[in-house]
């Protein structure tokens, strides 16, 4: 089958795409974005999540032909996508807690013209920096979806206490870091969120 | 299922350029950050799985479903049959006589023939063009198994009559064994462990069980395999030693050294799984059998067949103490389970062994470790390597002493800590810092965390925040069966390669002049597995070369071996090869230098020069030259081994001898919460203190001893490998039932560390990675006794065991 969906912001589609397929078989193999992590394909470990239409889930349990027609951004689109989360969430942040980036929003998402296929492209998102900074990355191998899920945490509670963190990354496994330096970086990048709005 | 090419690609095995930019900065000792971070961060690190070829085949492993069994026929027919296969390979296409491989013992088959011997062992090989082609040829593949009786612990092993799981060894090991099921024994006898144990006030004795581990690292075993035009094949892939799997890979393929160029390919962690061989040479086969790229890249599922674990034991042990505290003898038997193929069983025996009294001052000991082959999984190293399980048990067994001596657990083990100058019970003394009951101090003097945390949480004093008790968002209590204990443990742990092994290490240190500026280029065959060796190697070539640029090349196999990613080893060794070699080429350009400029200077004749901010200095600090001025055009280029003391093996029926290079301390205090209930555990705190002997990065010490804090967690109170008694089958090989500690399980883990530095080591370092993981096991069991005042002489805690359920 063919599936067509906006990957970081750009129409893309795959061809000859058999049912069994995942996304993230799509993803990687297919679209070239091997970003997102093939840890377990379990849906036990996190570090295939990327965003559909705003929402974190595990790609590697999502069927390719489910993301027909829909957004998603991957670890390759996190900088971008931090960029441009002004548009989608004006005023800096939701206070409410129960705010996500809307479907609509996520659809209008465009990432800038950059090279979105390999990640290098301009500035790193504050969670991005944050996690070098703090030594959250080791052998690096959960980071890409503990990005992508802190981020989102960081979008609907953006000064999440160590409790809010813990919950929120819990589906995430990472077996080198002891998660210490994990909060360390979530916590950086919540404060800097802070002194930026301020 | 065809697979269309994808819409772009990262260029075919390329492996990840890590160069340095001018964010990372910094020389030794400072908390330099990664040079891999930010490819980290945006998904373009290329790890091992994410390789990808034009053209490229996926290879598929077909596993045996059963424990023990002849196999009396395969029929790969319809398989062969299959649309879009290319390949399908059996034991018959083995090109060469060499069918086997293993790290220090051949008897692991490449793929099983007449025989498998345990649960999940490769039987065949296929490679298509799709993934689920593959897999769906290979659930084709009739294998015809008639089933054999099942060795499966010490008993069904050396029973009478009992089925050899190798029926013809002819190992160096075999002479020496009371069994041929046994792999490897090592007894150790010093002093008078009889007469001394008269001299006891009390004796304790404990048999413990310690459960089967997995290393669990996230990224799978997988790799990319190509052809190439001269015969020969390029291997990118993951692991620990490049050089050891090559070694281990060109006899059965039945090609030269030099013709399997091996790249390492980013590592998703590897804690001693990726020490043994994999899907290298199957891919590798399969790559050359069809002629076309192959990767492989195993599931999960796949993966808990595909890596050895650690070993589980039994570990029998009795200690005596006098009245006053001081410990008298100790006895000890530890039966490591190594399953059905060597892997690095003699090893862990003899790190089994003679780190069986641990940290503690004891002359009189008697002692004995052996690793039984079985039909159970193949364990070999893993994070404490053999040091892990003996930690495990003599530290209950302190706990025992000093609850009958009615004395402090911490105060006793001040007591009896060893010192520098203490002998091990190998005979070989302690010849560096061992700060043993200063480590103690520190955990203990911690502010312990508040009590009742949860009702804090919830902010007025009655109403709980669940999510900090035992069961968190289940709900399970709201604090009614909640209890509080807190304990104790301290480990020692070797570092490097032990009993006479041959430890070296290889570094290419080349230094040049790039757009007016010096830079160093450091080239390696180390893995890095994300410990941060890379980091610490551009900290090395900083400090000795004063330059602030430095390029990291990718690990391969066209440089020298660096040895193995394990044992604590890499920057004690390969760390000592860069500086070694950088040192070399300093030598190198003052020479340049004084025979350029000596005659304008008399300094440049003195000793003493050094280089910084790309300069050659006087210890005075006068600057002499530009070093870009001393070098011009030309390049220094300098590849050097390295090796550290060397090391002799234990005497075979005493165990005497100095078998260590070098030995690394760390202690935890361990605050848990449990549900006496429901027999629900939270760990609230795990504080360490280590002593690194000097922190090279810092931070990257910092994170070593909390990863391995957390896996030592793991191992105490949720991880272990299910293996059905009856048939050795793998009960739970998924993350659904095998479980790591998520974020809410791991507590918070403050860290003391001292640097007592070693002198035999390059800056007087010690090995980091695997210490932590030895006391944070028992210091949480000993506070879950202290909690629930139950025995537990097993490993991992399950509910069962605090409710007698
Ligand atoms: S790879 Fe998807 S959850 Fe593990
Ligand atoms: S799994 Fe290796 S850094 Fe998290």
């Amino acid at each position: 089958m063919r599936v067509h969906f906006t990957v970081n912001g750009r129409p893309q589609e795959a061809d000859d795409v058999w049912e069994g397929e995942s996304l993230l078989y799509v993803l990687r193999e297919r679209m070239g974005l091997p970003g997102s992590k093939n840890a377990c394909e379990q849906g036990e470990c996190g570090s295939c999540t990327v965003r559909l239409d705003g929402v974190p889930v595990c790609s590697c349990l999502v069927a390719a032909g489910q993301a027909e027609g829909r957004g998603i951004v991957t670890v390759e689109g996190l900088a971008a996508y931090a960029r441009h989360r002004e548009d989608i969430h004006p005023g800096g942040g939701c206070t409410s807690g129960s705010c996500g980036t809307s479907l609509d929003a996520a659809r209008r998402w465009q990432a800038e013209p950059t090279d979105g296929q390999s990640g290098e492209a301009g500035e790193l998102a504050p969670i991005q920096q944050a996690f070098i900074d703090a030594g959250a990355v080791q052998c690096g191998f959960c980071t890409p979806g503990l990005l992508v899920a802190a981020d989102e945490l960081l979008e609907s509670h953006p000064s999440p206490t160590d409790q809010d963190i813990r919950e929120a990354l819990s589906g995430n496994l990472c077996r080198c870091t002891g998660y210490e330096k994990i909060l360390d970086a979530v916590r950086l990048a919540a404060a800097r969120q802070e002194e930026a709005v301020r | 299922m065809a697979h269309t090419p994808r819409v772009s690609s990262v260029p075919a095995g390329t492996p990840t350029d890590i160069s340095q930019g001018s964010r990372t900065r910094g020389g030794v000792g400072e908390s330099t950050l990664r040079p891999d971070g930010t490819l980290k961060v945006t998904g373009a690190f290329a790890y091992s799985s994410d390789m990808w070829h034009e053209d490229m085949l996926w290879g598929h492993t077909l596993r045996s479903t059963v424990a023990h069994a002849e196999i009396r026929s395969i029929d790969i027919g319809e398989a062969v049959a299959t649309p879009g296969v290319h390949a399908v390979l059996t034991y018959d296409d083995l090109p060469t006589a060499c069918k086997n491989y293993g790290l220090e013992i051949r008897d692991t088959p490449v793929l099983a023939h007449g025989k498998v011997r345990h649960h999940g062992e490769p039987v065949a090989l296929v490679c298509a063009d799709h993934p689920e082609t593959a897999r769906r040829a290979a659930a084709k593949i009739k294998v015809d198994y008639a089933e054999l009786p099942v060795i499966t612990d010490e008993a069904s092993a050396t029973a009478p009559g009992a089925v050899l799981v190798h029926e013809s060894r002819d190992d160096h090991h075999i002479a020496h064994v009371p069994h041929p099921n046994i792999v490897h024994r090592q007894p150790i006898v010093r002093g008078d462990a009889e007469a001394a144990a008269q001299r006891a006030d009390v004796i304790v004795r404990g048999e413990y069980t310690f459960g089967m581990q997995d290393q669990a690292f996230l990224g799978p075993e997988s790799g990319l395999a190509v052809p190439s035009e001269d015969g020969g094949v390029e291997l990118y892939v993951a692991t620990q030693w490049l050089h050891s799997d090559l070694r281990q890979i060109a006899p059965v393929l039945g090609l030269p050294e030099e013709k399997i160029r091996m790249t390492l390919s980013g590592v998703g962690g590897a804690f001693g799984g990726r020490e043994d061989l994999s899907m290298q040479i199957h891919a590798c086969l399969l790559a050359l059998r069809s002629g076309k790229p192959v990767k492989m890249v195993y599931n999960r599922f796949e993966s808990f067949f595909g890596h050895v674990h650690r070993h589980p034991a039994k570990l029998s042990y009795e200690h005596g103490a006098t009245k006053d505290g001081k410990l008298t003898h100790m006895k000890c038997r530890i039966v490591l389970d190594g399953g059905a193929y060597a892997s690095a069983s003699p090893a862990v025996v003899g790190n089994a062994s003679s780190l069986s009294v641990g940290p503690y001052a004891i002359e009189d000991v008697d002692i004995e470790a052996l690793a039984l082959y079985s039909n159970n999984p193949p364990c070999g190293a893993m994070r404490g390597f053999g040091a892990v399980q003996a930690c495990f048990a003599y530290e209950a067994q302190m706990d025992k002493l000093a609850a009958k001596l009615d004395m402090d657990p911490v105060t006793f083990r001040q007591l009896n800590a060893m010192k520098r100058g203490t002998l091990l019970p190998t005979g070989q003394p302690c010849d560096s810092p061992a700060p043993v009951a200063e480590l103690l101090r520190l955990v203990k003097a911690r502010p312990m965390p508040p009590e009742r945390q949860w009702l804090a949480a919830g902010g007025d004093g009655r109403t709980v925040d669940v999510r900090a008790l035992p069961g968190g968002l289940s709900n399970t209590t709201h604090g009614e069966g909640v209890v509080r204990g807190v304990g104790y443990a301290v480990g020692l742990k070797n570092v490097g390669f032990s009993e006479g092994f041959d430890d070296y290490s290889t570094a290419r240190v080349r230094m040049e002049v790039i757009n007016g500026e010096p830079v160093a280029t450091v080239h390696t065959a180390m893995a890095e597995v994300g410990q941060g060796g890379v980091t610490v190697h551009a900290q090395i070539a900083r400090t000795e070369l004063g330059v602030s640029q430095v390029t990291i090349q990718p690990a391969d196999t066209r440089v020298g071996s660096a040895g193995s990613t394990s044992a604590s080893r890499q920057t004690y060794v390969t760390g000592g090869a860069v500086k070694h070699s950088c040192e070399a080429v300093r030598e190198e350009l003052l020479e340049l230098g004084r025979r350029k400029f000596g005659s304008y200077h008399p300094a440049w004749a003195t000793a003493g020069l050094l280089l910084e901010g790309g300069k050659v200095v006087t210890d005075g600090g006068e600057v002499l030259a530009e070093v870009a001025d001393v070098l011009e055009e030309e390049a220094i280029d300098i590849e050097r081994e390295w090796r550290h003391r060397p090391t002799e093996a234990f005497d075979r029926r005493t165990g005497q001898g100095n078998g260590h290079v070098q030995y690394s301390f760390a202690a935890h205090r361990a605050v848990v919460e449990v549900d006496t209930e429901l027999g629900l555990v939270k760990v609230i705190e795990l504080a360490c203190a280590q002593d690194v002997g000097k922190a090279l990065n810092p931070l990257s010490v910092l994170g070593q001893i909390q990863g391995g804090t957390t896996q030592g967690l793991g191992i105490a109170v949720m991880e272990e490998i299910i293996v059905d008694p009856k048939t050795a089958k793998v009960r739970n090989p998924s993350f659904t039932d095998y479980l790591i500690p998520t974020i809410l399980d791991t507590p918070a883990i403050p860290v003391d560390v001292l640097e007592l530095a070693d002198d035999h080591a390059p800056y007087g370092l010690r090995g980091v990675g695997e210490a932590p993981t030895l006391s944070s096991t028992p210091a949480v069991l000993a506070a879950i006794r202290n909690a629930t005042g139950l025995e537990l002489d097993r490993t991992p805690v399950r509910p069962e065991h605090l409710t007698g359920t």
